[in-house]
Parts: C-alpha cells; structure tokens; sequence
C-alpha cells in the first residue's frame, strides 16, 4: 500500500466508527422501545393540512430566466478566480482579455435587461 | 534576447512566476478579422436594436446593419487574399488557425450567404410579423462559426466553431415562434445535432489518443513519422469524426434530419443552411481528411465512396416521390451532398477544387432556390406543396424564370452553373481512376433531372385545375424590392458561372490547403 493511500486509512477507521455508531443507537433504540402503530399517528397533526388532489400539479416556472442568468454568471466566475489569483502573471495582456470577456457577458446582461427577463411578471 | 531566455526561466521556476510575464501569443488581426468583424457586429447590432426605443426602425436598420457587417467582413478578404496568394498560408494564434486560401474562399461564401439571407429574410419577417433583430445577429454568429471552422487548424477549435455554427442554427431553425413545424424542426434539430457533435468530439479524443495531439499540422507530421501498427483508436477516431461531420453536410446514412428541418424552418433560414452550414462542414470535412489525416487515404477514401454514392442515389430516388417542394429541395441537397463528396473521395488537387466550385454554384443557386420558395410559401410559410408551383409562370413570370434557372443549375443542364460544378468533380473522379463514382454520378443526374423538370413543367404548363374560368387576369405575386435584388443576383451569378466559369475556377484552383 503506498504512502498516500495509507494516509487514508484514519478516515477510513473513522468512517466505520461513525457506522457502527449510528448503527448501533438505532437498532439498540428499536429494539427496546414500545412499538404500537395506529391509523391516526399517520395523519398531519397540528403544523399542516391534509393534502388535496395530487402531486403532479402545474406550478409557475418564471424563476428559469433567472436561473439561466445565473448560470451565466456562474460560469463568469469559474473562469474569473483563476484569472484574479495569477493576475500578475498574465499582465495587461489578461486584463484587456478578461474585460473583453466581461464586458460581452455584460450585453448579455443588457439585452436580458431590455427584454424584460428582470422584471418579476 | 535575454529578456526572452529570463521569462522563460521564469516560467519555468514557479518561485519566481510573479515576477514574469506569461508570455501572450501574438495576434494576427489582419488573418482573423473577417470572423472579429462578424462577431462584433452581432454583439452591437443587438445591443442597439434592444437598446432602442421605437421598434419602427429596427427591422430595416438590423437588415442593413447585418448586410454592412457582412460586406465588412468580405472587405477585410481582399487584403487576407492578396498575402495568402503571395505567400504560404499563415497560422494565426499559436497554430490554432491557419489562413489560407481556402479558409478565404469559404468567408466568401459564408458572407455571401449571410448577405442574401439576410436580404430575403428581412422581407420574410415583416410578412410574417416576427418581431427583434435576434434573427439577424444569429445569423452573422452562425457565419461567424463557419469561418472558425473553415480555417481551424486544432480539432478544438473546429468544433469550436461548428458549435457556435450549429446552436444558432437550431435557433434560427425555430425563429418562426407561431408556427409549430418550425419548433418542431428546432428541437429535431438539436436533439439530433447535439448527439452529433457529441459523436464528433469523441472522434477528436480518440484521435488524440491516437496521435498524442489535437493538432492537425502535428497530426499529420506524426502519421507522416510513425507507422501506426494497431490503428484501432486512429481508425474509431477517423469514423467518429466522420459520422459527426457527415451528419451537418447531410450525406446518407446521417441525413435523417434533413427533410423535417428543411422543410420545418423558415424558407430563408433553410436557404442558409443548406448554403452556409454545408459549406462549413465540408469546409471542415476537407480540411480534416485532406491535412491532418491524408497518409491515412486508404483507410477513408472507401468509407468516403460509400457515403458519396448512398447520399447522391438515396437522395435522388427519395426526391422523386416527394410531393412537398421544401421536402424535395431537401433530398436533392443530400443529393448533392453525395456530388461534391465525389471530390473529396478523389483526394486529388482537382478534386478539391471541384468540390470548392461545386459549394460556391450550389450555394447561389440554393440561397435563390430558397428565396422563390419564400414567396410562393405565401403568408404562414406553408403552401409549399408541388400544387402551388402550377401556373407559376402566369402569376410571377420574374419568379417562374428564374427558379426555371435555379432547377436546371440544379439538375446540372449546361449554361448554368450546375453544369460546371458536376462536371469539375466527375472529372477529378475520373483523375483518380474511380470511374464507378463517375458512371454512378452521371447516371444519378439524369434521376435527379426528373424531379426538378417536374416542377417546371408544372410552373409552365401546369394550368390552374379548379379554375375554370378563361378570364385573363392573373393574381401576379407580389414581393418586396429585396427579395427581388436577391432572386436577380442569384440569378445572374448562376447563369454567369454557367457561361464563364473561368474565375470561379481560378479562385477555387488557388484556394489551396498550406
């Protein structure tokens, strides 16, 4: 076993501790407590409602826009850390780079803008 | 000189990377202006139409905005033609691109396209009521991804470029917003698109794998020093990135698509597509087979003869018994897919210069196909049934003549261009000895001779059945100024490349791969 897997090892042991101590509370508790189901320990009790109709229910979507734009400038950061982190390194040469490439996303922005995607309908 | 050798120390003793510069690439701006040219356009054309306050004038200023950018893009050729034609190609951003003669010859016809689309279009969305200028800013994106691809010189970047080509494409192809064959032909599209691409980028990993390299000047120069004995990975690699390519030129066992999205999209956009998108593919399918894999001929040219033969004979027959023009056009451009794949399985000089005529002459004569098509399609877009086309002749003489020119060029009637561009490659096939691909491809232009004189017999002959009265007066077709100067171009040049060929020749003959 080589050196890295071996460090490894602890979480492993760690790992099967945690197991067998859950595991162990669990099936202690099951096994020593009073067991007696009824109907009425099933329904919702005092914090809900009972449920009406089914599950599979239209629900309004006007978070995707939102949700694109957001993607969108997720991904902005992926490649915005790195770039910060060694700024240094790619000089004026990545700053005019990286600007570029803000500054297309930030039409993006605009146009989404324009079109209405930010205002809540 | 020492400042060189001290950032390369640098770079490569981490303690001391802060202080150096990366060394930065140098930008040829001149090779890649045409696609910087297309791209920026795009970006302000949506900026201003969105921008603007009264919607009014945006249509017409998108139209011409979109025509100026792409005339731009065609001006900054001459220069790149005039240094490629006096030296060998350059290779633009660390051997990324290479511009060439051949990257040039298709900006021409990408911007070609983009500028009798365009002007087609503008008539298409006032017709049909479409609203923002998102149309035309595809549309130079869609180009701007085919010139990256036609000069890519790293798999990445090919597919690169045809990604940008394609995911605006499927939008394009649903830009009818109230007309559900258009969404229909959009999601086709995409789905079916988006596997290829898939397939595609895992032909360019196991050609990686194979080569150690994603190059394809290295690809080559490595083939060309190594004997690959067990060429499994090359050979997946190769038929991978054939499959995927194959699939955006339409050629047969991949051209399920083209029917339902030629047919679903709107006219003009279809007219593009079958311009611009095939010529990029091709562009890409050449460039890939030509100079990175050439010493590996014999292991594509039979797969190359079987695709070119299925495509020219399935699409031919298939075209027969359409009864829907947008249909019909669609399986004669798998057709023809099959025809300039002949130039390709040549691998020869006059092989490639065919297969670049025959892309130039069948995007004219495509692009003005498409735009008659527009205009019988009539309000809606939908009446495009071979019914439609009876009597053309009487309501739209201008409209009858002309598509007469586009079906001949088409079937490959000498005097049109057409003629030209099926004999430049039967002759290159005839150069490398394959006179079965010949014999197959004369005898498939007699097939497809059939279907496109049925249509102008119908246009000419064809008498209105229901209507029984004798009366004189005619409904005449009635269509915007552009569409016209469209029709006319198209027109011209096709006939003009039909009579004198000889420069189109001489710009597909300097149009070298180097």
């Amino acid at each position: 076993m080589s050196d890295y897997l071996r460090s490894y090892l602890t979480v492993i042991f760690l790992a099967g501790a945690a197991f067998v101590l859950v595991g162990g509370t669990l099936s202690l508790s099951r096994l020593v407590r009073p067991k007696n189901p009824s109907a009425s320990k099933l329904v919702a009790y005092e914090s809900g409602v009972d449920p009406v109709g089914t599950g599979w229910s239209q629900s309004q979507i006007r978070y995707y826009l939102y949700a694109l734009l957001f993607v969108m400038f997720d991904v902005e950061a992926v490649f915005l850390f790195p770039w910060a982190l060694r700024l240094e390194l790619f000089g004026v040469f990545g700053l005019i780079e990286m600007g570029v490439f803000v500054f297309i996303l930030l039409l993006g922005l605009v146009y989404a803008w324009r079109k209405g995607v930010l205002r809540w309908v | 000189m020492s400042l060189l050798a001290q950032a390369a120390d640098g770079a490569a003793d981490t303690s001391a990377a802060l202080a150096t510069k990366l060394a930065t690439p140098k930008v040829d701006w001149i090779a890649i202006s045409p696609a910087v040219v297309l791209i920026a356009g795009a970006l302000v054309l949506i900026v201003i139409a969105s921008l603007a306050k009264h919607t009014r004038w945006v249509r017409g200023f998108s139209t011409w905005f979109t025509v100026g950018t792409a005339l731009t893009a065609g001006a900054f050729t001459f220069p790149l033609w005039d240094r490629v034609n006096h030296a060998r190609g350059t290779s633009v951003l660390v051997d990324a691109l290479h511009v060439d003669g051949f990257s040039v010859f298709f900006t021409v016809v990408a911007v070609g396209a983009v500028i009798m689309a365009t002007l087609v279009l503008d008539g298409y969305v006032l017709r049909e009521g479409l609203d923002g200028p998102e149309v035309f800013v595809l549309m130079l994106l869609s180009a701007s991804g085919g010139v990256v691809m036609a000069s890519a010189n790293d798999l990445i970047v090919l597919f690169l470029g045809l990604e940008i080509l394609s995911i605006s494409l499927y939008v394009l192809a649903g830009s009818h917003l109230r007309r559900a064959e258009s969404q229909e032909a959009a999601l086709k599209y995409f789905v079916l698109g988006g596997f290829s691409s898939a397939v595609f980028l895992y032909g360019i990993a196991l050609t990686y794998g194979a080569t150690g390299s994603t190059n394809l000047t290295e690809i080559a120069s490595y083939l060309a020093a190594n004997i690959v004995f067990s060429n499994g990975l090359l050979l997946a690699g190769l038929s991978l990135m054939l499959v995927g390519l194959g699939f955006k030129v339409a050629a047969v066992p991949f051209h399920m698509w083209t029917p339902d999205v030629y047919q679903g999209s709107p006219s003009p956009v279809t007219g593009f597509m079958a311009a611009a998108a095939k010529a990029a593919g091709f562009s890409a399918l050449l460039r890939v087979m030509l100079t990175g894999l050439a010493t590996q001929r014999l292991d594509w040219q039979p797969i190359v003869w079987v695709l070119s033969v299925a495509s020219m004979l399935l699409g031919a027959v298939l075209a027969v018994v359409q009864t829907d023009v947008k249909r019909m056009l669609a399986y004669s451009s798998i057709s023809h897919a099959g025809f300039i794949l002949i130039g390709l399985q040549a691998a020869n000089a006059s092989g490639l210069s065919g297969a670049l005529v025959y892309l130039f002459a069948y995007a004219v004569v495509v692009l003005g196909t498409f735009a008659v098509v527009t205009v019988v399609g009539g309000r809606g877009d939908s009446s495009h049934s071979l019914d439609q086309y009876n009597g053309l002749a009487r309501r739209s003489p201008f409209l009858a003549v002309a598509l007469t020119v586009f079906l001949l060029a088409q079937a490959g009637i000498p005097a049109t261009s057409g003629f030209i561009s099926k004999f430049g490659v039967i002759r290159a096939a005839a150069d490398a000895h394959s006179y079965a691909i010949a014999i197959i491809a004369m005898l498939v232009s007699v097939v497809g001779a059939f279907f496109y004189l049925r249509v102008i017999l119908r246009m000419w002959a064809g008498g209105d059945d229901h209507d029984d009265s004798s009366d004189t007066v005619v409904a005449q077709i009635r269509m915007p100024i552009a569409t016209q100067v469209t029709i006319a171009i198209a027109f011209a040049l096709t006939i003009a490349i039909g009579i004198a060929p000889q420069m189109l020749i001489d710009f597909a003959d300097r149009a070298l791969l180097r």
